[in-house]
């Protein structure tokens, strides 16, 4: 598998299957026991972790977690304040923030970075419907302004961000890939979340050619 | 001035206090206090090893800090322990090695109870000039890898992810707190370093938004404990490190005292 820029890869897959794993060997935090990984020289890369703990004994503003691995450009840094919708929290400390802010903060904080590739490790995580809408519709924004690379995972093996060109369905190995098809056109879904949300998210059809045992094995059917 | 032992202390200890309040801070937001305790007992293992070598104790303290750091990160990646108890059992055993080294050299005459909880009187001219820019190398390295550091410590992953050198951050942070044990040693002695470098961090906490002013508050704090300390050593006749731990710990319990002027104040633009 690849991403290239200007791409959005999403990988999908059930608790276990090796998403978060496949992120990190991408990113060179986690080293391969077979095959390679590499990423080209003097990528610009960003990175939404699913879990980042910050303990109350350090005192972190959200400005000052803003630029950790980064000087702040005051232009970009206006325009995605506002785009993430967390310019009032600016001076808050992040041990404070809500889930769902935490959430918006960690992805304000990748995109000030204008990278090159950008990996989101379930960044929709505690983020109310709307706001998770509102964040895809960013991602995508990201991608056309910077013409970026994204590594996209989520947990939810149907329903993916509408603009993903690619979709690969993960489960100790690749299950299956493809493009999602459009929920637009799917009544009962735009009965159940209305029009934007259908316009931003997608189905994705799953065409499996084996089936997986309780063991972990796999059985190739034919 | 400096021909009085009193003072020699008092600016060896303030020496000490302002480079081991900023690193201190990372010890505490790295949860580390357990690893820097366990540096400090090695510490005893390094005197005796200069004593018996005739080398110079604190070059010897140094190195064998961080040959334990080396090892603990070594038996981390090997052994089946998870990390705590590596830490004590190494912790202990390199302090007991050091006491049964001590106790077979029959010919130096050592003055363990100074090792063990400092010996101000000990302290010489050439001491202090070793802690001052000692602790001047400590701290204008922490100063430069700051920020990396400083990301790493928030998340390891993400930093490295991002183009950090963390394993590089994680082994000039293992010096320079080895560095700071070497120096501290004679001040304070092995079993009380680890409070100088908890208790000012953990008091500033309460009056710090930023990691920058946490360190410079820690750093204050651990003067003013240093100060304290060393004063009611000389007047009780108490001796000069638990003095200053307990200093240190006044000024914790006061930081934790509800002050709600002092806190507003200083939080007033953090408050949503």
């Amino acid at each position: 598998m690849s991403v290239s820029s200007g791409e959005i890869v999403t990988i999908i897959g059930p608790n276990g299957s090796g998403k978060s794993t496949t992120a990190k060997i991408a990113l060179g935090i986690m080293k391969p026991d077979e095959g390679i990984s590499s990423q080209q020289k003097n990528l610009r890369v960003s990175y939404v972790p699913q879990k980042l703990e910050i303990n109350w004994t350090l005192p972190l503003t959200v400005k000052r977690f803003l630029s950790l691995t980064n000087k702040l450009d005051k232009t970009n840094l206006d325009t995605i304040l506002g785009e993430t919708e967390i310019s009032h929290l600016l001076d808050s400390q992040m041990s404070e923030l809500s889930g769902g802010e935490f959430q918006r903060t960690l992805i304000a904080r990748a995109m000030i970075r204008s990278p090159d590739l950008l990996v989101l490790d379930e960044p929709v995580q505690g983020v109310d419907f709307n706001g998770e809408i509102a964040l895809y519709s960013m991602i995508e924004k990201i991608r056309n302004k910077l013409n970026c690379g994204i590594l996209l995972i989520s947990h939810d093996l149907h329903v993916v961000m509408s603009k993903t060109d690619r979709v690969i369905c993960l489960n100790g190995h690749i299950c299956c890939s493809g493009t999602p098809a459009n929920v637009a056109s799917s009544k009962e879904f735009i009965e159940l979340f209305g029009v934007h949300a259908a316009s931003n998210l997608s189905l994705y059809e799953h065409k499996h050619d084996h089936e997986h045992l309780p063991d972990g094995q796999i059985k190739h059917s034919g | 001035m400096l021909d009085d032992f009193f003072v020699r202390a008092l600016i060896g200890g303030i020496g000490v206090a302002l480079v081991a309040g900023p690193l201190g801070c990372f010890i505490v937001w790295r949860r580390l206090a357990y690893f820097g305790d366990t540096l400090s007992h090695s510490a005893l293992l390094g005197v005796a090893i200069a004593l018996l070598f005739e080398l110079n104790i604190t070059l010897a303290v140094f190195f064998i800090s961080i040959i334990v750091s080396f090892l603990l990160l070594f038996l981390q990646s090997k052994a089946a322990l998870t990390s705590d108890a590596l830490l004590g059992l190494l912790a202990h055993s390199t302090l007991a090695i050091g006491l049964v080294v001590l106790a077979f050299m029959t010919w130096v005459r050592v003055d363990l109870m100074g090792f063990l909880f400092g010996d101000i009187l000990a302290i010489t001219v050439e001491d202090l000039v070793l802690i001052w820019v000692g602790g001047f190398l400590a701290l204008a390295t922490l100063g430069f890898i700051w920020r990396s550091l400083f990301a790493a410590t928030v998340s390891h992953d993400l930093a490295l992810a991002e183009g950090v050198k963390t394993k590089l951050m994680n082994i000039i942070f293992m010096i320079v707190i080895a560095a700071v044990i070497a120096v501290s040693l004679k001040l304070v002695g092995v079993l009380l370093i680890t409070a100088l470098l908890i208790i000012p961090a953990a008091s500033a906490r309460r009056f710090s938004n930023s990691p920058e002013l946490m360190a410079a508050i820690s750093g204050f704090i651990g003067v003013l404990a240093v100060v304290l300390g060393l004063n009611g050593s000389l007047t009780w006749d108490t001796p000069a490190g638990p003095s200053i731990v307990v200093a240190a710990l006044g000024c914790f319990v006061f930081s934790i005292l509800p002050f709600k002027i002092l806190r507003v104040s200083i939080f007033k633009q953090t408050t949503k």
